[in-house]
């Protein structure tokens, strides 16, 4: 290839997705050399698979780091605390080596005050901070971050665990930051000072995304929004105040010249009578997020049949069959559908909402891609009839919330359901299992689920065949987890190579034996065997014995060492260590 | 932990003393669910089961499932006023599980002996009587309703001597 470097380095900066980054860095050793110079942006999946140290090795110039800790389990309680996923290691290095650094976006990390506050001091030009389902840190480092990121256009907190000591953080943000340009707040509980917040919406001409939390209180909001009527996604506080005629009039007018607004969401508390306000902004609604409404199915209905553009709702069960039913009329751009169960412990709830709802939808969203469905019943004809009509589906999270729950009618297994669903969704990306199924499942999703990259499976499965179906059969799998499956050491020794080509997996309460966990490592020196069994103890084990937990990750980092006791690195034949 | 360990893993639901029927087999009725027990509301609210025995399970996030979320901030403090006290006294319904419960809790609050009584039964030899103000602005009395359609549509509460609901005819039998 006779192009001078300047030249490949243009034509490079055109390419943006880091597969496609990657392929090219494979091409010969000059792109190789190239592409690592001017690559800006990085994705690390597993932040155990790739040190820091090598990451700034290979790739100089960075400006954007993205990066992933905890398994998805964690999200659900199943790994312990002090399993890991620092984020000190990496910004120590970074600290040092990317000056020019503007973006950092984690994902369940761990995360320190003293981290946020090396951040704020490290890099002069620092813009992007998104800090999803992380924890570790408090209000102090966000203090930190405002007071000293004179450039910050973002701050995402979405869904993180943080201590929150006070409200005061915000007003560290100085009178002459203006870049602010999304915010998201509404993981924190303290309430902030309103001037300040006020001030800053004030001056921050760019803001498109503003997330407040709950103790914004419902009569202040049109203040706020008087200060910014150019925002693109709101998130609201808590929904509801005294009925009070002059509250509910400014709230709607501030509303209504809101005329760029494409996304809400908040809605705690909600009185539904100050619901009207919003209905001036749901014609130009793409995205509603309602799943903190505990409103009934009339006045979700009223809303969602406004929304005529709508591509994303999560909302609760209390939408109701009908509820849906509405939505398949109404919306027909609709992309994506949550529904989260609105009492997720009760056996029988009080919410008329089946799986006829989102056959519904099914039925009338042509556009329909991806679902996260909370159910209590479930029928093998239903999900046919959903995988016939939806073909084009890439997500489909079904959660039966009975674990091992059978199809409702006829009593049986729901592998025909969900077969049909692999068979039919060709471009089925990922996919979450539920409900009464045996190793038949398996067999249909091995040998349609060409395109799966992430299976979440619970109390299903009757052997290790099962498991050999998955690992011998779906060609594009990266993520599997399993909890509380008879899978074992069979299926996981006959397809080791299978997990090299794979981010992680998973399994949880299933029976995999700790011989089998030392033979896997032994045999596969580039993945990770971690052993998580917090019963102790672990060395007197005998080898026959199950673990509670096992984690198996590809890295060309070798076995990490910041683990609490109760997790183990199995062994590794230390000649096949470079 | 061999395949006996397993089943103390699965989930069963069974009134005590039932036979599960073992096997791989899943016949036709049983669910099976976590056999920790599950109590009925007497007050006519579903049954409850407790699902927390399973950890992790329903896969919600716990973003959700913890005091920030849903169920838990639904504020349900509403006045109560006794006929000839001047000053009211406000008491939160989600505190209460059933109306027996609150009938005890508005005795201890104002002394007035047998209203948890009155309330479940039509007994008459309570001096007193429960009413309440519904959303429509109506005042029902307070019992007829189940429990928790009660909590969501109370917006407040009278006790009124006997003698009150006796002028108006609020009793249905005619024993007297």
């Amino acid at each position: 290839m006779g192009f001078p470097e300047e030249v490949l380095e243009h034509v490079f900066s055109f390419i943006t997705s880091h597969t496609d980054r990657n392929v090219v860095s494979l091409v010969c050793k000059s792109w190789y050399e190239i592409e690592r110079w001017c690559r800006r942006r990085i994705f690390v999946g597993n932040c155990y698979a790739v040190s820091p140290a090598m990451m700034i090795r290979r790739f100089p110039e960075v400006r954007s780091v993205e990066l992933k800790g905890k398994p998805h389990f964690a999200d659900f309680n199943l790994v312990p605390d002090g399993w890991g996923g620092y984020f000190y290691p990496w910004i120590c290095e970074m600290a040092r080596a990317y000056p020019w650094l503007e973006e950092i976006k984690l994902k369940r990390m761990v995360v320190t005050d003293d981290n946020l506050e090396l951040i704020s001091k490290s890099f002069k030009n620092f813009k992007v901070l998104v800090l999803s389902s992380c924890e570790g840190f408090s209000t102090h480092g966000l203090a930190a971050i405002a007071a000293n990121c004179r450039n910050l256009r973002e701050l995402d907190l979405r869904e993180s665990e943080v201590e929150d000591l006070s409200g005061h953080w915000l007003s560290h943000f100085p009178d002459s930051c203006t870049s602010l340009q999304s915010l998201n707040m509404s993981c924190l509980s303290s309430e902030v000072s309103f001037s300040a917040l006020q001030r800053l919406i004030a001056r921050s001409p760019n803001l498109k995304t503003l997330r407040l939390n709950r103790a914004v209180p419902l009569e202040k909001l049109s203040t706020l929004l008087r200060r910014a009527p150019q925002l693109v996604e709101l998130g609201t506080g808590a929904y509801s105040a005294e009925i009070r005629p002059d509250v509910y009039a400014n709230l709607t007018e501030a509303f209504s010249r809101c005329k760029e607004v494409k996304g809400l969401s908040g809605f705690w508390d909600v009185l539904p009578s100050y619901l009207p306000a919003i209905y001036s902004v749901c014609s130009r609604l793409t995205s509603l997020n309602l799943s903190y409404a505990t409103i009934q199915s009339p006045d979700v209905t009223k809303i969602i049949t406004q929304c005529p553009n709508l591509q994303s709702l999560s909302v609760l069960d209390y939408i109701e069959d009908t509820g849906l039913n509405a939505l398949s009329l109404s919306c027909k751009d609709l992309r994506e559908l949550r529904v989260f169960p609105s009492d997720p412990f009760v056996a029988n709830a009080n919410v008329s909402l089946t799986e006829q709802g989102l056959v519904a939808v099914s039925e009338g969203c042509s556009k329909l891609q991806s679902v996260l469905y909370f159910c209590r019943q479930m029928s093998n004809s239903a999900l046919t009839t959903i995988a016939k009509n939806r073909p084009n589906l890439t997500c489909f999270r079904l959660c039966i919330l009975e674990p091992r729950a059978p199809d409702y009618l006829t009593f049986e297994p729901l592998d025909v359901g969900f077969g049909a669903i692999v068979e039919h969704c060709k471009q089925l990306q990922r996919l979450s299992l539920s409900g009464l199924l045996t190793d038949r499942v398996f067999e249909y999703i091995g040998k349609w689920a060409k395109k799966l990259e992430m299976l979440s499976i619970a109390f299903a499965g009757d052997s290790d065949l099962g498991l050999h179906h998955v690992l011998s059969g779906c060609d594009s799998l990266r993520k599997l987890e399993i909890r509380d499956c008879p899978f074992g050491d069979k299926a996981l020794l006959a397809n080791v190579s299978k997990l090299e080509t794979m981010r992680s997996l998973w399994m949880s309460s299933c029976s995999v034996s700790l011989g089998a966990c030392k033979r896997l490592s032994q045999k596969m020196p580039r993945l990770n065997v971690e052993v998580i069994d917090e019963q102790g103890d672990l060395d007197s084990r005998p080898d026959n014995c199950h673990v509670e937990k096992l984690y198996i990750y590809r890295t060309v980092a070798g076995p990490r060492f910041d683990m609490p006791s109760f997790i183990r690195t199995m062994d590794q034949n230390p000649t096949y260590r470079s | 932990m061999g395949p006996q360990g397993l089943e103390s893993t699965e989930l069963r639901l069974g009134l005590p003393g039932s036979d599960d029927g073992g096997g791989g087999e899943r016949s036709v009725k049983k669910r099976v669910f976590s056999g920790g027990g599950w109590e009925a509301d007497v007050c006519g609210g579903g049954k409850k089961r407790n699902m927390d025995l399973v950890v992790g399970w329903p896969p919600v996030c716990l973003h959700r499932k913890n005091k920030k979320s849903i169920c838990n901030v639904r504020n349900l403090y509403v006045k109560v006023s006794l006929d000839g006290a001047p000053i009211l006294r406000k008491v939160d319904l989600s505190c209460f599980k059933g109306y027996w419960e609150l009938g005890m809790g508005l005795e201890e609050l104002f002394d007035c002996y047998g209203i948890g009584e009155a309330m479940k039964e039509e007994n008459k030899s309570c001096e007193y009587i429960a009413i309440y103000e519904d959303k429509d602005a109506d005042w029902m009395l307070v019992g007829d309703v189940p429990w928790l359609m009660f909590t969501e549509t109370c917006k407040r509460l009278r006790i009124k001597r006997r003698s009150y609901a006796d002028g108006i005819g609020l009793h249905a039998d005619e024993k007297d």
